[in-house]
């Protein structure tokens, strides 16, 4: 682990304890785990500590993995500093049947629109979002496409009409 | 009050004072499927409400079922204005991921079609953002330029738009005499027409009044929502992924990095024109250090890992372990490696990052895109808060919005 890195793990176990752990640096980038009630206040003390200065959200998305039971979904963020050009990311796993987590919107304004498409693709329920509605699909759609138990369709079947979709027939 | 039976009005309609105007999702000035709803009192927009997801085709589901190689031409249809910066980065993802080390060569010469992209995408926007305040000429003629950038594409893949160029490891072939020749002619001609196409703006009093002071933000606010590229520039911070965390070799050139100060139209458009010099600059450099390879290595143009690049036809013919690797290559039948990476690129509009987890499969478990324009959109409500209609939709396209890279 590089020197920053093992600085930064130092000063999130002092402050939250075994909150935070499965501390693992992959590719250069310091990744670990939290709970899903932390997840604000980690994020808000990554962004004042006047040494870690996590002031920038590069990314918001989620993950869904069907056999883990009671942690299903985890929602991955992605940080950077820019100053010292340090990257973490930051995961929090959650039960699928409760996916609610507190919102990041209030400490970034793009954490919106991420939000907005974690939400739209995995059902995950921003707690205190301001706009939480589906942004990518259309509003009337009853499901969440990106779990896995909606898998895309079979690419061998035979049961649909493939002239109505420019293939097959007479040309 | 009002008696008149023939004509139903929505309930309230009269008695509100302000307009609701639907910009898009096929307006000739969002160039591009995305729709804006502003509501207007008078010419000022009093609020603005962005709607998207017209094109989404869902590339991040799509990508689930398929091996690396067969997710380059998704990437290709992202920032469509610069498909091979994002083909390349997808490649370099796949190429951390697995841990390959890439030749210098191909480095520079992913360099200079990295750049050429840059230019071509940025000749594009700035260009538009001219015609929607009224000048077609400068747009026309840049277009004669693009199509040598694009004309070079052709010679390197054989396709322009959409390129899908390269494969992991490198190129499917090396550059020909005809792609270098076309590379000279366009480093000789085209400084000639930016500095032409600058004249035309820069200094030109009716563009500047009508940039200057429009849709501007604060370097704080951009940082906050996730601005990257020339529009976090322009409002002051000289954030690039290209000096940060340099790939490809970037720590090999000499180059800067042009900031504005006031975020606004105006220093958008010229922290563009000015990246387009440096990356005249930057693919001059690297045409040289190309030309002074020498020997064996003057010939090199992918990195030799044959489990993701595809054999020689020639070989796949005669040889029976080409043959193998081939068929396994194109069935998708090699499982990556476990890990989870993300990596980002100076794409032409900001930071495009690949977030990839792989848990041991043949395809990625999760691929996600950060795509830059996505998240800079959300700050146009608040950009154009209070402006002329007719600044708003300026400030749209000098944002570079391409709706492909926003509903991925």
């Amino acid at each position: 682990m590089s020197p920053k890195n093992d600085i930064i793990k130092q000063k999130l176990q002092e402050k939250f304890g075994d909150q935070v752990c499965d501390f693992q640096e992959t590719y250069g980038i310091l990744s670990f785990e939290t709970d899903k009630e932390l997840n604000l206040k980690l994020i808000q003390f990554l962004y004042d500590d006047a040494e870690l200065q996590f002031k920038f959200l590069t990314d918001l998305c989620a993950v869904h993995y069907p056999d883990q039971a009671e942690r299903e979904l985890a929602i991955v963020y992605h940080l950077h500093n820019l100053v010292e050009n340090i990257r973490i990311r930051v995961k929090v796993y959650i039960n699928i049947n409760h996916p609610n987590i507190y919102t990041a919107t209030k400490l970034f304004e793009a954490a919106n629109w991420m939000e907005r498409e974690t939400h739209d693709f995995y059902g995950i329920n921003f707690i205190g979002h301001p706009n939480l509605k589906r942004i990518l699909n259309v509003e009337e759609m009853d499901y969440f496409p990106m779990r896995k138990n909606y898998p895309l369709e079979d690419q061998t079947r035979i049961d649909k009409d493939d002239e109505m979709f420019g293939r097959g027939g007479n040309f | 009050m009002l008696n008149n039976k023939h004509i139903n009005l929505p309930e309230g309609s009269i008695e509100k004072k302000t307009t609701t105007l639907n910009l898009g999702p096929t307006h000739p000035a969002t160039h591009g499927v995305f729709q804006n709803i502003v509501e207007l009192d008078g010419e000022r927009i009093v609020s603005a409400e962005q709607t998207i997801g017209y094109i989404h085709r869902a590339f991040e589901k799509i990508a689930e079922r398929r091996p690396l190689y067969q997710i380059t031409p998704l990437t290709d249809r992202l920032n469509y204005c610069s498909a091979p910066i994002n083909n390349m980065g997808w490649h370099m993802t796949c190429e951390k991921l697995l841990r390959i080390t890439i030749p210098k060569r191909v480095d520079y010469l992913r360099v200079i079609i990295m750049e050429l992209a840059r230019i071509s995408d940025h000749l594009i926007c700035n260009s538009i953002v001219g015609v929607d305040t009224g000048a077609y000429t400068g747009f026309l003629y840049v277009m004669q330029y693009r199509e040598l950038i694009y004309e070079i594409y052709e010679e390197v893949c054989g396709s322009r738009l959409t390129t899908n160029m390269g494969r992991i490891g490198g190129f499917e072939r090396d550059f020909t005499n005809a792609a270098f020749q076309k590379l000279e002619m366009f480093l000789k001609e085209y400084p000639k027409v930016l500095k032409e196409f600058e004249n035309l703006f820069q200094r030109n009093r009716i563009f500047m009044e009508r940039t200057m002071g429009t849709g501007a933000i604060s370097a704080e606010r951009a940082l906050n929502y996730g601005f990257t590229g020339p529009n976090l520039r322009a409002a002051g911070v000289d954030y690039d992924v290209r000096i940060h965390t340099p790939y490809r070799s970037y720590e090999d050139f000499e180059f800067t990095i042009p900031v504005g100060t006031t975020g606004d139209n105006y220093d958008r458009w010229l922290v563009r024109s000015q990246e387009m010099w440096q990356s005249i600059n930057i693919i001059e450099q690297a045409y040289k250090k190309v030309q002074a390879f020498t020997g064996a290595e003057a010939g090199v143009f992918h990195a030799d890992i044959p489990e993701y690049y595809l054999p020689e036809k020639k070989e796949v013919y005669n040889k029976m372990e080409a043959l193998i690797w081939h068929f396994k290559i194109i069935m998708g039948e090699i499982d990556i490696p476990l890990g989870e990476v993300y990596h980002s690129v100076e794409g032409a509009n900001g930071e495009l990052g690949f977030y990839l987890i792989s848990d041991g499969g043949r395809t990625p478990y999760r691929l996600h895109f950060r795509r830059p324009c996505f998240i800079y959109y959300q700050a146009y409500a608040e950009l154009t808060k209070g402006a002329i209609l007719s600044d708003a939709i300026v400030t749209m396209s000098s944002l570079n919005l391409i709706a492909g890279e926003m509903d991925a």
